[in-house]
């Protein structure tokens, strides 16, 4: 696999990644000590939900209606119409809600944290609070990465029944299947094995997105122009990557016999 | 000034690099109490480097620094922190936190070193002294981003001043405003440094400053201390590498 980062040759990618590694082992070590920031880490989650959910609802009810509508042809050709809710709320549980949500929140959460912490190295905002005597590392680090990794599975589970609701619609457009009738179908083929590795992948999308942007916006070089570099790549790695874990947890699923 | 007073810093043959580039070489330099010390340098020469080592926000390759009897490089977290408490420090950018109003921006240093039933009983009197030092009361409630560039100094400054500090380090206070703010807040530096009685380390490269504030000047020039002598002395000088900085 070749990945073309702009600016980024090889011996730097590989560098980067020791980078993040030593990032991430840190993040573990103050998670594990006493005396954490919880306050601050409310006010992330509230900021995090604040930011996505708009734009996280209205993505997946589009995405429950388009994949619905788009279905319906392919289903008649072979006379399974109406199994039309059962593999559409598939997809969408197992795949397209999470991913989605991923997706958003790498583009709007990652890119808000490096731009936030970037601007906050250049400025020297993080030395000031090093030297009042609050770990700026637990105060703006730890709290987001946190906040990432519990409000992701937050919104991808809303996302999932917002989803779902689309798919309603969807299936109503041209066809016609009761209220009832499509729940009875949809948890009829929902089962433990889609909810679950679906819930937990979201966890680890939302640690990803709260540590690449994190560490974008902590390491960002001095000037204002680094600020803008910090908030672009740590969308575009924080995206790569949700792909990335979308790739293992399907093999891992499938390993485990979960399918 | 006596000579036999005890140095409040003492920086003792400092080495620091950044891959190639060597910022400091074997520098040394001793601050004594109530003394405003100023440091003269190009832009680039390692002045910020030296005043973040002082507070080990920058750890020096090699050499000793030894703040209020305390060497630095020995302390734990805990007991740099409490020594930190003693040290104001004014960035270049201010380092105002954007998130927050001029009240929580001042209240943060609190947070750490006071406790909950102190903060509840004194925070609110503490910010309001500061305000009136800096004579900015009424922008309390305010974001930085709503204020002026002078402004922004001056609130900085207050942060730095709220829990009564007995060494405050100023990295170019005045770099960056128009003359006359520029004057204002020299005069407001010497104001404060009478009011707490504290001893001050100025980097700056704003002669008018320097004659406002200074009692000495070091100059520091290719990481070494290369004069050390008052503002009167330094521009009366024939050396061509001190006069490139009064001409
Ligand atoms: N964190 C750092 N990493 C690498 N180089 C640095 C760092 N901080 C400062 N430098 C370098 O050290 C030199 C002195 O910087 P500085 O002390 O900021 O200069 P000034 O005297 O203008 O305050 C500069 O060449 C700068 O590039
Ligand atoms: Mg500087």
């Amino acid at each position: 696999m070749k990945l073309n980062f702009p600016n980024i040759e090889k011996n730097q990618f590989l560098n980067e990644i020791g980078d993040i590694s030593r990032f991430t082992a840190r993040f573990f070590r103050e998670v594990s000590k006493p005396k954490q920031e919880y306050r601050e880490f409310i006010n992330q989650c509230y900021w995090i939900g604040y930011k996505t959910l708009t734009l996280v609802g209205i993505t997946a009810f589009i995405m429950g209606l388009v994949l619905t509508i788009q279905s319906r042809p392919t289903l008649v050709e072979f006379g399974a119409e109406s199994y039309l809710p059962s593999m559409v709320s598939v997809s969408l549980i197992r795949e397209i809600a999470p991913v989605i949500t991923a997706l958003i929140c790498a583009g709007k959460i990652g890119s808000g944290m490096g731009a936030e912490l970037g601007s906050m190295r250049v400025t020297e905002q993080i030395d000031a609070m090093e030297v009042s005597g609050t770990n700026p590392f637990k105060y703006l680090v730890v709290t987001r990465v946190m906040a990432a990794t519990l409000m992701v599975p937050v919104l991808s589970s809303l996302a999932n029944a917002i989803s779902l609701y689309g798919g309603y619609l969807g299936v109503n457009i041209r066809g016609q299947v009761s209220w009832h009738l499509y729940w009875f179908q949809v948890f009829g083929v929902l089962d433990f094995s889609d909810m679950l590795p679906s819930l937990v992948k979201t966890f680890f999308f939302g640690f990803a997105i709260g540590i690449i942007g994190t560490y974008k916006g902590y390491n960002s070089t001095k000037g204002t122009e680094g600020v803008g570099r910090s908030a672009t790549t740590a969308v575009i790695v924080a995206s790569l990557l949700v792909f990335i874990i979308d790739l293992i947890a399907v093999q891992i699923t499938d390993i485990l016999g979960l399918t | 000034m006596e000579k036999d007073l005890k140095p409040v810093i003492q920086v003792k043959n400092v080495n620091k690099s950044f891959g190639e580039n060597h910022v400091l070489r074997d520098f040394s330099m001793e601050v004594l109490p109530g003394e405003n010390l100023v440091i003269l340098g190009k832009s680039g020469s390692g002045k910020s480097v030296l005043i973040k080592c002082i507070i080990n926000l920058i750890q020096p390759d090699s050499g000793q620094i030894i703040v209020l009897d305390h060497d630095i490089n020995e302390l734990d977290q805990d007991e740099l922190d409490r020594l930190r408490a003693k040290v104001g420090f004014l960035f270049q950018s201010n380092a105002l936190y954007d998130s927050m109003t001029v009240r929580e921006n001042l209240e943060f240093p609190l947070r750490i070193h006071w406790t909950k039933e102190e903060r509840a009983k004194n925070a609110e009197n503490a910010v309001k002294e500061a305000l009136e030092d800096v004579g900015l009361a009424h922008t309390v409630n305010m974001m930085p981003s709503e204020l002026s560039g002078g402004m922004r100094k001056r609130i900085a400054l207050a942060r730095a001043l709220i829990l009564n500090p007995s060494v405050i380090l100023y990295d170019e206070p005045t770099t960056g405003l128009d003359p006359i703010t520029a004057r204002e807040i020299s005069e407001l530096m010497m104001e404060v440094q009478k009011k707490y009685n504290a001893t001050s380390v100025i980097i700056s490269h704003d002669l008018n400053c320097i004659r406002i504030t200074s009692n000495r000047v070091i100059m520091l020039i290719d990481g070494r201390c290369y004069a050390d002598d008052t503002f009167e002395n330094l521009r009366l000088s024939k050396d061509p590498k001190i006069r490139e900085f009064f001409d």
